[in-house]
């Protein structure tokens, strides 16, 4: 019997119960990152949809940022978490911590302010539409060589894969359609398949 | 196609303030201190309800250009307050995009009996409660986010405890009711069945619920997330206090680590003077802010 994923789920402010309830259905453990030691034994990371500036000050504090850093693992970040996983955000706040998991830059609030978020169907490689929810959504504006683009929305990025990392400009987690979790969860599969080999 | 203001990207919105702290703010210095500290976002006024009570008069949504200038100083959203009932404060607000309006008791109301028809605008209202009906009956208007109510201005925690205690403390017992039973809470409530039913179902309000009023303290923070509220308004409690800066920062670390007294303990302290306040029992009918709305 395989057994089963452990999630963490950054817990330090968000929209957490969204994604916790998308990945128990799904079939993961799932628990809430908001110290340091709460990292260790994951299988993976989400950082959630929140406010990136006030995740950015609370992941400072008790180390949890220099833990992030370090850990390996498949990260699903969804708009805030997109930010703080990119390598540069423009239009920012000074000093505000990334992680640099992903090779990408990001514009916050690319998008504009709350009256021009949005719903709108996205393409992820053929199957049924997939429904986009982007709130105040950051607009990727540069993706590294390496970086596979898994969806657009007119010519812009919007769900992105770097290796062990995927992240959205949008909230899979609000639309009900599990396909982006299924995927990191995929990802996530993969990775412990690798060490156990290794290991073995 | 794109879809603009949809339920779900306003109710949205709301779900990524969770577990977060909304901070009261007059001018863009303050809107600063407030996105350092860590604020989810920021509500411009033209003046805390600790002074609104000190000075009296009417109450209006703030000033255009005030409210600009915090647009411009803080990438965080900015929320703003609209009179009860005053739908063309809240189209003005939605003309300058602002990213939430709280309809408020805290300003004076502009109409007796009807509340805003917020279904017809894209930006998102948040609106006070005192107890389940009168969030069921603000939700039926369109609001997309909910607040339980305190007693504004006055640093005393006394009156949100009260009214999350009636919010989910209902919301709890409507989950033990038959379903026959249902219709005639619903009928109580003055409220939509379908309403009702989903809450008695799934044991929460549809949307996210933060509470406000009185909250002064780290601890007050952390109490309202114990009892069960999403995220905290704060208003005079931070501005009005002897170190706003640092006592901002206590307070967002609160309500994320509400459950841990030893990390509330250690924010707790050196903070300098607490707003001095007013004691909410002390006031007399006319001068509650609480009971504005129906």
């Amino acid at each position: 019997m395989v057994e089963r994923a452990l999630i963490g789920i950054l817990a330090v402010q968000g929209d957490v119960r969204e994604h916790a309830a998308m990945l128990q259905r799904l079939g993961a453990d799932v628990v809430e990152v908001r110290k340091r030691e709460h990292l260790e034994s994951l299988d993976g990371l989400v950082i959630p949809g929140g406010e990136s500036t006030a995740i950015g000050r609370l992941i400072r504090l008790y180390g949890i940022e220099e833990t992030l850093r370090g850990f390996e693992r498949p990260v699903l970040g969804t708009c805030a978490g997109m930010i703080l996983l990119a390598r540069d955000a423009l239009d920012g706040v000074p000093g505000q911590p990334l992680l640099g998991a992903a090779d990408i830059v990001v514009r916050r609030n690319g998008y504009g302010r709350q009256v021009q978020s949005f719903e709108a169907d996205l393409d992820m490689g053929g199957g049924p539409p997939l429904r986009g929810v982007f709130i105040r959504a950051p607009r990727v504006v540069h993706a590294g060589p390496d970086v596979e683009v898994l969806a657009e929305l007119d010519g812009d990025p919007v769900l992105l894969r770097d290796g062990r990392v995927v992240v959205a400009a949008f909230h899979p987690e609000l639309a009900g359609d599990p396909r982006v979790h299924e995927l990191f969860l995929e990802c996530v599969a993969e990775h412990r398949a690798r060490r156990a080999r290794t290991v073995g | 196609m794109a879809e603009l203001g949809t339920m779900r990207v306003k109710t949205g919105l709301a779900e990524m303030l969770k577990g977060g702290v909304i901070m009261d703010v007059t001018t863009a210095d303050q809107a600063q201190i407030a996105e350092e500290a860590g604020a989810v976002a920021v509500m411009a006024l033209e003046r805390v309800p600790a002074d609104i009570r000190a000075q009296g008069g009417v109450a209006r949504m703030a000033d255009p250009t005030k409210i600009r200038e915090i647009q411009e100083a803080v990438t965080i959203p900015v929320m703003a307050k609209a009179r009860i009932g005053h739908f063309v404060e809240a189209q003005i607000l939605e003309a300058l995009e602002v990213d939430y309006i709280d309809e408020s008791e805290v300003l004076t109301p502009a109409d007796e009996e009807h509340h805003i028809d917020k279904w017809r605008f894209t930006v998102p209202f948040v609106c006070g409660c005192r107890d389940l009906g009168e969030a069921f009956r603000r939700l039926s208007e369109g609001a997309a986010m909910i607040r339980t109510k305190g007693e504004a201005g006055t640093g005393d925690i006394v009156n949100a405890v009260r009214h999350m205690r009636a919010v989910f403390g209902h919301v709890r017992r409507l989950g033990a009711l038959r379903e026959d039973e249902l219709f005639a809470e619903a009928k109580r409530l003055q409220a939509p069945y379908e309403l009702v039913r989903w809450v008695a179902e799934n044991g929460r309000l549809p949307v996210v619920t933060f509470t406000a009023g009185g909250i002064a303290t780290p601890a007050d923070a952390a109490l309202c997330m114990q009892l069960g509220a999403d995220g905290v308004f704060v208003g005079s409690g931070i501005f009005k206090s002897g170190n706003p800066a640092e006592r901002a920062k206590a307070i967002v670390e609160a309500t994320t680590h509400f459950e841990d007294a030893e990390i509330l303990a250690r924010v707790s302290q050196g903070l300098g003077d607490a707003m001095s306040g007013l004691s909410a029992a002390a006031l007399a009918p006319e001068q509650l802010l609480e009971t504005r709305g129906w």
